[in-house]
């Protein structure tokens, strides 16, 4: 209980840091409808050519498009800032501020950085999400309701989990510098559906880094594709991410030496 | 360097010689920088290869799901292209506005107008040093993508040595364009958004995203009133396409033109820009 009070309190400390910086707030309203507005030219072009891309079509895109578009805002808003703290902290030896602490280590390496206006992208997102159900004809029974809310939950935990243990890894590699590009790339994957990869690929961003559970899966419940199997699956997969992120965690803490302190 | 002052023919190849000198320098050092972090650079070419390796997977799929061919590029045309764009990407890392925002903001820029050559100079033999090393990484990248994608290749030797010069085209043409974008900062602080913008018309109109031809009839036009194409479009067609004799030339040409463009708008931001300037500390 005190772990999450301290987390909240965290977070609410977080938001209130970045709402000093309105400007910021337009500039990133405009970054965020220039990235849509770029994915919407790419879709034309692309159903320009086509009717359907592998089966799915142009509204049913606009879904994985959205769910792509929150799931990019909740990493830029908590998840990255975080991780990227962490390995900073690692590189510099101040890693013990967060460690001599009397809470959880994870949780508090986790809500030390909010960036409150990348969370933009969360409402863009839905927004985008909005428009692809009503043209595809709003039919949307209570089961599949919570079924997107559960897969968008369980695809945001398997992201954070994916992130700390790439986070992780600075404590055995020094130079991290590169995490962002290299996920961004990675995660730009998501912005079609996985069925349209090659095997090997498909296989990498199922399981490797799990995009296919974070967009895919909850795109497939908003466009009614979702089978109850995949999200029991998915939930198995979560939990199995979680222990073993945690535990990898805890692994490469052993390998900390501070320098500070 | 500010004013340039009148000088002896003599002393003026003693200038060049020591500029080309400095270059040599800072480019080999540069080298010897990126070879010592392989493993991270490689992690960063990784993540930048994703881009072309998601737009090969659409455009092979829809064009073979429509028979064969989108605009009359095949399968393994496309292969080609993104293969080919890859390279040139690389190529065209140059420093970015961001750079430029930090280096201001942060009034780093200060000692670096204590040094005898303009910044710019650091920047355009920094990042071109830093090729070499990059090319090498490509080259097991190239070979992966070849693999698993079959392209279809056939290239003329001509096509070859104008690819060679173009990329470096291209490189001279996005350094001075978004170093004279990162000037702005003088004026605003921060550029993200200017540049988020930049970066847009550059996905659109200079064949990153797709091939130029994919795209409609007016945004084919717009590009040829525009920089972009020549940064990316011309060198992979240079290779990749059937372009004849003299419109590889001609596309030469318009990069050079393009260069100058990029020089003479930085140059004249400059002017005003630096006077701008203001550091405290340091």
């Amino acid at each position: 209980m005190t772990t999450l009070r301290v987390a909240l309190l965290h977070l609410r400390i977080g938001v209130m840091n970045d709402l000093q910086y309105r400007v910021n707030f337009a500039l990133q309203i405009l970054q965020s409808m220039l990235a849509l507005a770029t994915g919407l030219v790419v879709f034309g072009l692309v159903y320009s050519h086509t009717t359907e891309l592998n089966g799915w079509t142009q509204s049913e895109l606009l879904a994985v498009l959205g769910v792509q578009i929150v799931m990019a805002g909740v990493i830029h808003a908590v998840i990255q800032p975080n991780m990227m703290r962490l390995t900073q902290d690692v590189q510099d030896g101040k890693l013990d501020h967060a460690l001599t602490k009397p809470v959880d280590a994870q949780m508090l390496v986790s809500v030390r950085e909010v960036q409150l206006w990348q969370a933009i992208d969360i409402v863009t997102g839905a927004a985008v999400i909005g428009v692809a159900f009503v043209r595809l004809g709003g039919d949307f029974g209570l089961f599949d309701t919570l079924a997107f809310a559960v897969a968008l939950v369980l695809g945001a935990v398997l992201l954070y989990c994916f992130w700390l243990v790439l986070a992780t890894g600075s404590f055995w590699v020094v130079q991290m510098w590169f995490l962002p590009e290299l996920f961004e790339g990675i995660f730009q994957t998501g912005r079609w559906p996985v069925g349209i990869y090659p095997d090997w690929l498909r296989f990498g961003i199922t399981f490797l880094v799990p995009i296919a559970f974070a967009i895919t899966v909850p795109a497939e419940a908003v466009t009614s594709r979702l089978e109850w199997q995949t999200l029991a699956f998915a939930a198995l997969f979560t939990v199995v991410a979680f222990v073993f992120s945690r535990w990898f965690w805890r692994f490469g803490l052993r390998r900390y030496s501070g320098a500070s302190a | 360097m500010t004013v340039v002052p009148e000088t002896s023919p003599l002393r003026r190849v003693g200038r060049l010689r020591s500029l080309a000198d400095f270059y040599m320098t800072a480019m080999r050092t540069q080298m010897q920088a990126q070879f010592q972090y392989r493993a991270a650079t490689y992690m960063y070419l990784l993540g930048m290869v994703a881009e072309p390796v998601i737009y090969l997977v659409v455009w092979t799929t829809i064009a073979d799901q429509s028979g064969g061919a989108v605009g009359g590029l095949t399968a393994g045309e496309f292969a080609a292209y993104y293969i080919v764009w890859t390279l040139v990407r690389t190529m065209n890392i140059v420093f970015t506005p961001y750079g430029w925002e930090e280096r201001i903001r942060e009034g780093e820029l200060t000692g670096q107008l204590l040094r005898p050559l303009h910044p710019i100079h650091y920047d355009v033999a920094g990042f071109a040093g830093g090729k070499i090393p990059w090319l090498l990484y490509y080259i097991p990248i190239a070979a992966v993508l070849t693999l698993v994608f079959d392209p279809t290749f056939d290239v003329r030797p001509t096509e070859v040595a104008v690819f060679t010069v173009a990329i470096w085209g291209a490189y001279l043409i996005r350094t001075f364009n978004q170093s004279a974008l990162g000037l702005v900062t003088f004026w605003t602080t921060r550029v993200g958004a200017l540049f988020s913008l930049y970066i847009v018309l550059e996905l659109l109109l200079s064949g990153r995203l797709v091939p130029l031809t994919i795209m409609p009839e007016w945004a084919q036009t717009l590009a040829w009133l525009l920089p972009f194409r020549w940064t990316f479009y011309f060198p992979i067609e240079a290779l990749v396409g059937d372009l004849s004799n003299q419109e590889l030339l001609a596309g030469l040409a318009m990069q050079l033109f393009w260069i100058f463009v990029g020089i003479g708008i930085f140059s004249l931001v400059w002017r005003y820009a630096i006077r701008r300037y203001t550091a405290v500390g340091n």
